[in-house]
């Protein structure tokens, strides 16, 4: 590889790590406090790109569509939680398969809704050129993403960290009955971290869509990859799902430059490295091999 | 006076076994009462039962006169029930200072910061630590001045000096004489009979999922079987 192509493929492997990271906070969220694996995650990532396909098409600007969408599929969670989720609480199993049946449900009324066929959305005009870098043009819009995705991750580090509401989303990963116990009303906070975590699949659905496009099967990709980088960088906290996407992005992009069609080996053979020497993830509380 | 709490014909299970079976228990209004017996006797079940962390089957808790029976904990603590629970669970990755103002409900004159600081100095230049580097007695006190943060009106303590050394016993005992004398209702849990008897005005025995005695340390010293059946080891 030359010196340029490593450039290349170094900042396209930082932006699919910066979107992976948009993807992953959100699941790791839900799970860390509400000890729930939501396997719906992939599917609120696509009908977020989907909205935002038609706030795009009705108004003309992304940027809205960076605000409905998330609010869209913080509805969706608001409603889910206390309707399906909430009667299962501590039922893992049953949980599974509840958020099964939902994106079946969503991705499906997706088709219903949108069509089957491959879509495209366009990069926000002044992002949707290129500029030149070391050895070559690159899209604005990636480095728009990288960008975005760092921003992101301060602006959780400091709700997490600094705000009376990280507080209790910290206490409540460690023990939410215990949290309860000290007045905070836990079904509502449980609402609400479905939500939030919701409506970051649904922001990633739309960032994400400029650069791979809306097509069946989007889903199941950002559920897989999603539930490996927080499987990497350790559930339920946000230190995790940076370091796992850090990681699992740039691993996969030089994953498939050099190994073509065996790049999905190469990151299920960092999942299995990680867990056999660190078996909570890198920066995780909670073991996930035993 | 209206009691802080009283519990009547309280059963629970945990899945198919009948773990509580007709808790009558009262804390009256300031009162101190301890709640003693043998490990599964059922003393922490009954608790789990008060807080809202176990929907009893049948019977009435009620808190200050009102009817809280199978309520969600966060309106049992709300209505000034605070608990300082087996094992301290503490927020071992929140500093000291975070586990505090978690739970903080200021009232005119009532608990805060500084005050609990007053009560356990050793917290003081612990405040910006992370709660799960603090050493066992210093959790214990951290996990007693976080539910006075809530201000209550009745304070459960569920095995506070299990993992003590015994000079912090000690301390432990003197500190809840202290809260005894500002007029708050306790319910302590014990294992350790001298802590329970100079802590409670009122000594009540579990077994097997029932309240057995009630009585005064005095009455409870004097009443040799007691001891030997439900108690001793």
């Amino acid at each position: 590889m030359s010196p340029e192509l490593v450039f290349q493929q170094a900042l396209n492997g930082l932006s699919f790590g910066a979107l992976l990271f948009i993807l992953a906070a959100g699941l790791s969220l839900v799970f860390g406090m509400m000890d729930v694996v939501n396997l719906a995650h992939g599917a609120f990532y696509m009908l977020g790109a989907y909205v935002a396909l038609s706030v795009v098409q009705r108004t003309g600007s992304f940027w809205l569509a960076m605000v409905v969408a998330p609010l869209a599929l913080a509805a969706l969670g608001l409603v889910l939680e206390p309707l399906l989720l909430r009667r299962l609480r501590g039922r893992h199993l049953d949980q599974v398969l509840l958020t099964i049946g939902v994106s079946l449900v969503v991705v499906d009324q997706i088709g219903v809704v949108w069509g089957r066929e491959v879509r495209s959305l366009a990069a926000p005009a002044g992002l949707d050129g290129s500029v030149a870098l070391y050895g070559g043009d690159y899209p604005l819009y990636r480095l728009f993403v990288i960008g975005f995705g760092v921003a992101l991750a301060a602006l959780l580090s400091y709700v997490y960290s600094r705000t009376k509401v990280g507080m209790r989303i910290r206490a409540g990963v460690e023990d939410a009955e215990m949290l309860g116990a000290l007045g905070v009303d836990t079904d509502r906070l449980f609402a609400l971290t479905f939500a939030a975590g919701a409506a970051l699949a649904g922001l990633a659905g739309v960032v994400a869509a400029p650069v791979f496009g809306l097509q069946p099967g989007m889903d199941l990709d950002a559920l897989l990859y999603s539930l490996v980088v927080v499987v990497v960088g350790g559930l339920g906290t946000l230190g995790g799902a940076v370091a796992g996407s850090v990681l699992v992005g740039p691993a996969d992009t030089f994953g498939k430059v050099v190994f073509q069609e065996f790049a999905l080996a190469v990151i299920f053979a960092i999942v299995a490295l990680v867990l056999l020497l660190k078996p909570t993830g890198l920066l995780g509380r909670i073991r996930i091999a035993r | 006076m209206t009691a802080a709490l009283e519990v009547s014909g309280l059963h629970a299970y945990y899945g198919e076994s009948h773990v509580l079976q007709g808790v009558d228990l009262a804390v009256g209004s300031g009162e101190a009462v301890a709640l003693v017996g043998r490990n599964g006797a059922g003393k922490t079940t009954t608790i789990a039962a008060i807080v809202g962390f176990l929907r009893p089957r049948a019977g009435r808790v009620l808190v200050n006169g009102r009817d809280l029976t199978g309520a969600p904990p966060h309106r049992i603590a709300r209505s000034g029930v605070a608990l300082c629970p087996q094992g301290r669970r503490i927020f071992g990755d929140l500093s000291v200072r975070e586990n505090l103002a978690l739970a903080a409900r200021p009232t005119t004159d009532g608990w805060d910061e500084a005050r609990v600081l007053e009560l356990f100095p050793g917290l003081a230049r612990r405040l910006v630590v992370r709660a799960e580097l603090l050493s066992g007695g210093e959790q214990q006190m951290l996990a007693i001045a976080r539910a006075l943060m809530r201000n209550p009106a009745l304070l459960i303590l569920d095995e506070p000096s299990e993992g003590l050394a015994p000079k912090l016993v000690g301390d432990l005992g003197a500190a809840l004489l202290r809260l005894r004398a500002t007029g708050l209702a306790i319910l302590l849990i014990e294992q350790n009979l001298t802590l329970a008897t100079a802590v409670g005005q009122r000594v009540q025995v579990m077994s097997k999922g029932a309240v057995v005695f009630g009585g005064t340390p005095a009455e409870l010293a004097a009443a040799r079987d007691i001891e030997t059946r439900y108690l001793g080891i």
